[in-house]
């Protein structure tokens, strides 16, 4: 048979129907200067770690919205905390203790 | 019919277009002005956005209208005192008149790019605004542009940022940037021209196609991203750093010339008058007037009117037509 | 003769046993939780002469003469020395005076009577014993009066304090529930009831100016009414019964825990638990005496104080974690409050180990790191660039210098800027290390309380900066400057923030500056002021070229800038309030610019600030001599 690199029986969307963002909410509830987030790239770009890896506090904002929990850990996972994000973002986001509480909430949802 | 003073403060395109209409009403403007030309940033501007228009012929059209009309330049407000519905203004030649309505229609300043430190206005040779840009396209001297090869338009500079205090948007940036970037590909056809921008505003006639025709025949390359950091290369090229958001990944470039965005803010100065006047600041810093709607043109205080980007930032479309508008308002004010 | 017992004795007796025991008890807990190796430490301590010197000098300046509150508040520290030293005096000349006249002397008493008259006759000496008009029992009686109307004026001042804390020199004060103000009701009745007791029977017993003068003479027109004299005598000991029992849970405890307080820091131990050992000593010294609230820069917001040091440890005290847990992460961690503590309580370690102790449930993958071990010879991530193309080893053996401006000065290119400029003024042969970025000092991941992550990050810059070769190292941004002092070993290798690398160029004429007489005023950036007391070299560099004005208050009273990265939870309105006092008190005598010596402060402020905010290598550069 061909392979033709993909499969039928499973759409790469991102099926919103399922996913489930409880914890985005309570996120949410939390931080509420998240929902404040313009996407300029500000934060990615100037970013410390990102110099070196794949790191950006708006993509990890993103992903979480749209369920790709796992993936956004991991990128959370390479920060040094330095804070840059936190002086240039331009909507005054408080990026440091939003990365903090989604290591929190997300981990403590993993382990129970 | 009595004589009736309407003191307007500030001759740029507000000022010199609401005094016409007075005068057309049968009132008598006198235009304060603080510089010694008028015109305001229509004067300093080569052309306008969308059509590419000459900013001078209009400028001409409006001095044209204001001609018998009296205009006190290099003059300042010093003082006014209200006397019933009147207003006995001190100007800073010791002049003075008993007016019985004043409009505001003191404009706008530019944001002072040196504020954002990280753009390195004033430290790089390279960065220039786009105030200084149009200034290149109107007398083609500055010894910053030097056949740049690559060229990049940071929009959206002192605007919807907090941390400059300044959260909202100034309007005309994105159109601003648009024409500039045409016009500075059609003076350096070889140069690679990139527009780093947050949201592109068009939102007027005309607009959308000049976002078109900069795409297809300019090709002028549009990054959703803000520019974040600019350091210069050991050749003294400027290094910029940005997200391609679309992408999710972020970039640097080497530029030869960075064109910042500077916004609108509430002009220097204001704030006196405003306080000889009792009038509020709105949350954005600017004029507050006495509702969005219908009211656009009036203020809390009697006899005192606004006009033009002393409210909000506007295009020079907007401000004409508030200025006729907030004319209409004096007249019905004085004549009921 | 007197009776050498009564009954109205016992609440005191059993309040005071009560209270030695539980003391007792605490001692040995918190000695206890110590880890091994300081319990060794402190064991040694108190047998090592120059710490024994240390520990008496310290007992009386901090537990009885409060000297450190001397210097802030006169007034308050007049206060706390009245109180606590004249108690001190009338225990101490009390039993002098016990063994002068004892009334019990050869008196024969039953075992328990005998221990227990330990504890109650110095304390009611009057009613026991007589004493004569012989001249030494003239002067012990005057002592007595004195000490105790010390004590009296002490009450005076602490009830001004509580109704009108303006007219004491402070702004707030701690609000207190009802079990505290309990105990403060009887410790300020128990002067005023000994006064009267004593006073009651001054007449035979004697007394001087004030018991019998004041007393006896006036107050009780020289009568000796017997049934009132016992009800004083009763309300005093009682009143002294309830301060014991309730004492323990209230702030008073901090009497007996500085006692050992002081011990344990003489013996060089630190905070290493959240709420143990050495933690819970500071815990159980803090008075509750606020001179905390109004040099925290938190209490500007909304004039909500309730985030300051002593709430913040009083809720630890109670275990009442949510709050702990609130107040530990908004904290800006600017150590004012540690700065003014009489008590010289590390709040600010205590935080940093409660940080430490929040589980953020996550393990930092810093494996990328690793690919940077070849930085040099790999084109993509050139993360060190060179000031002058040279051959790389010849640069490294040149190289003396070494800048690491850090990551918040890249988003000041005015400050490394001036800094190359300085260093090529100088003809320095330097090397600008993370020019093209670099990786973080681990300062702001150490603040969030992942010591291990951060040790990661500082491993990997020791061994980046280790390679370049240099013998100094010049930082501009004080977070680095003290991590890189505190936890880096970089030996060999000096390191020195830009104020200090300026200063030094400039007393060694390396550079030369023009003097003018524009008007600074210099902000102490938190982590290089207070942290490391650089006050003068930053006020050596701004006296050389223009007028120093001086803040509101500056050193380490200096108010922090409002951006600290050291709050986690802080949002941006909050911080946009302490930015505006703090500029408003860097304002007070009109400068012309602000100057400062961090990138976050300068940035900070010059959101806010009304005139120019510039690094102190800016204006260094500024003023540079033309040649």
């Amino acid at each position: 048979m061909i392979d033709f690199g993909f499969s039928i029986s499973k759409s790469s969307h991102i099926q919103m129907d399922d996913v489930d963002l409880k914890l985005f909410n309570k996120l949410e509830t939390l931080c509420p200067d998240i929902k404040t987030c313009m996407a300029c790239g500000l934060c990615t770009a100037t970013c410390t770690a990102g110099n070196f890896t794949d790191v950006s506090f708006r993509q990890i904002i993103l992903m979480l919205q749209r369920g790709k929990e796992k993936e956004a850990l991991q990128k959370v996972k390479k920060c040094m905390m330095c804070g840059k994000c936190l002086l240039v973002c331009s909507r005054g986001i408080n990026t440091r203790n939003i990365l903090l509480s989604i290591t929190r909430i997300y981990n403590e949802a993993q382990n129970i | 019919m009595k004589e009736h003073i309407v003191l307007i403060i500030g001759a740029g395109p507000a000022g010199l277009e609401t005094a016409y209409q007075l005068k057309n009403l049968g009132l008598t403007p006198v235009v304060i002005e603080r510089n010694d030309k008028i015109g305001g940033h229509l004067a300093q501007w080569d052309r306008l956005f969308p059509s590419s228009e000459e900013a001078e012929q209009l400028l001409e059209r409006l001095k044209g209208q204001t001609k018998d009309i009296e205009i006190r330049l290099n003059s300042r407000i010093t003082n006014i005192e209200r006397e019933g519905d009147s207003f006995h203004v001190t100007l800073s030649n010791n002049r003075t008149y008993d007016a019985d309505a004043i409009v505001l229609c003191t404009g706008f300043d530019l944001f002072k790019a040196e504020k954002k430190q990280e753009y390195g206005y004033g430290i790089y040779n390279n960065v220039i605004t786009n105030a200084e840009l149009e200034r290149y396209f109107k007398t083609h001297h500055d010894e910053r542009i030097n056949e740049p090869k690559r060229i990049g338009f940071v929009h959206c500079v002192g605007s919807r940022d907090v941390k400059v205090n300044n959260t909202y948007c100034s309007k005309v940036c994105c159109a601003t940037a648009l024409k500039q970037a045409c016009e500075i590909k059609d003076e350096f056809p070889d140069a690679d021209v990139y527009c780093f921008y947050m949201d592109l505003r068009m939102f007027g006639k005309g607009y959308e196609d000049l976002y078109l025709k900069a795409q297809k025949d300019f090709d002028i390359k549009c990054v959703r991203g803000r520019v974040c950091e600019v350091s210069e290369n050991i050749e003294g090229k400027l290094v910029i750093k940005a997200e391609d958001t679309l992408l999710g990944t972020p970039m640097k470039m080497t530029l030869d010339l960075l064109v910042l965005m500077c916004g609108m803010e509430k002009a220097d100065g204001v704030d006196k008058i405003q306080k000889m006047l009792s009038i509020n600041s709105n949350s954005d810093g600017f004029i507050e007037n006495k509702d969005t709607f219908t009211g656009m043109n009036l203020t809390r205080e009697r006899g005192v009117f606004v006009a033009g980007a002393c409210t909000s930032p506007k295009t020079l479309p907007d401000t004409l037509a508030e200025a006729r508008a907030a004319a209409m308002e004096v007249y019905r004010y004085l004549n009921s | 003769m007197r009776p050498t017992f009564d009954p109205f004795v016992l609440p005191f007796v059993i309040g005071t046993t009560f209270v030695l025991m539980y003391c007792f008890i605490g001692m040995i807990r918190i000695i206890w939780q110590l880890p091994k190796k300081d319990r060794r430490k402190f064991g040694l301590s108190l047998i090592t002469p120059k710490t024994l010197w240390k520990n008496i000098k310290d007992l009386f300046g901090d537990c009885l003469f409060h000297v450190k509150i001397w210097k802030r508040k006169p007034l308050i520290g007049y206060m706390h020395s009245a109180i606590a030293f004249g108690w001190f005096m009338i225990i101490i000349v009390g039993h002098f005076e016990t063994v002068a006249f004892s009334p019990l002397r050869g008196v024969e008493m039953p075992f328990m009577q005998k221990l227990m008259s330990n504890l109650y006759l110095p304390i009611f000496f009057r009613y026991f014993a007589i004493e004569g008009l012989t001249l030494k029992a003239q002067i012990f009686s005057f002592l007595m009066d004195f000490f105790l109307l010390m004590i009296i004026s002490g009450i005076v001042i602490a009830v001004v304090k509580k109704k009108r804390p303006r007219k004491v020199g402070m702004k707030r004060v701690t609000k207190f529930g009802i079990k505290e103000d309990l105990v403060r009701i009887a410790l300020w009745t128990i002067f005023p009831l000994r006064f009267l007791a004593e006073s009651s029977v001054a007449g035979f017993a004697g007394g001087s100016f004030l018991t019998k003068f004041l007393g006896f003479d006036l107050l009780f027109g020289g009568n000796y009414n017997e049934t009132l004299s016992m009800v004083l005598w009763w309300l005093y000991s009682i009143d002294l019964a309830i301060f014991m029992f309730v004492l323990p849970f209230t702030r008073y405890m901090h009497i007996p825990a500085e006692a050992l307080l002081i011990l344990l820091r003489n013996a060089g131990l630190k905070t290493t638990a959240p709420r143990k050992g050495y933690a819970l000593a500071e815990i159980y010294s803090c008075p509750s005496c606020g001179l905390c609230i109004d040099v925290c820069p938190m209490s500007e917001y909304k004039n909500d104080y309730k985030k300051t040091a002593v709430y913040f440890m009083r809720n630890i005290r109670r275990k009442n974690k949510r709050e702990v847990r609130k107040m530990t992460e908004i904290c800006l961690m600017c150590g004012k409050c540690v700065e003014v503590c009489p008590l010289g309580i590390e709040s600010l370690n205590i935080k940093m180990a409660q940080r430490a102790n929040i589980s953020y449930r996550m393990k930092s993958d810093f494996g990328y790191l690793e690919r940077l071990r070849d930085y040099e010879t790999t084109s993509q991530q050139v993360i060190v660039s060179k000031s002058k193309s040279k051959s790389e080893s010849e640069s490294k053996s040149e190289s003396k210098i070494v800048y690491f401006a850090g990551c918040m000065s890249h988003l000041t290119p005015k400050i490394t800027r001036s800094m190359v400029k300085i260093f090529e003024e100088a003809k320095e042969n330097y090397e600008f290390l993370d020019k093209n970025g670099s990786i973080c000092c681990g300062r702001p991941m150490m603040l969030t309380g992942k010591v291990n992550e951060a040790k990661s990050l500082i491993e990997k810059n020791t061994e980046l900066i280790k390679s370049s070769g240099a013998k100094r190292l010049v930082l501009s941004c004080p977070i680095c400057y003290k991590v890189f002092k505190e936890e880096y070993h970089l030996e060999g290798i000096e390191i020195l923030h830009h104020t200090q690398y300026i200063n030094e160029l400039i007393e060694n004429d390396k550079i030369h500056v023009d003097r003018s007489d524009k008007r600074y005023v210099y902000h102490d950036p938190c982590e290089l002021g207070r942290a490391f007391k650089v006050y003068d070299e930053p006020r050596n560099i701004i006296d050389n070229i223009g007028l120093l004005t001086r803040g509101k208050s500056d050193k380490d009273m200096s108010v922090c800038c409002g951006g600290s990265i050291g709050s986690i939870t802080m949002t941006i309105e909050e911080r946009d309030e302490i930015t505006t006092n703090s500029i408003k008190d860097l304002m007070h005598n009109n400068p012309e610019e602000i100057v400062t010596a961090c990138p976050l402060c300068q940035k900070t402020f010059a959101r806010k600030s009304p005139i120019a905010v510039k690094d102190i290598a800016e204006i260094v550069v500024e003023n540079l001599e033309d040649e």
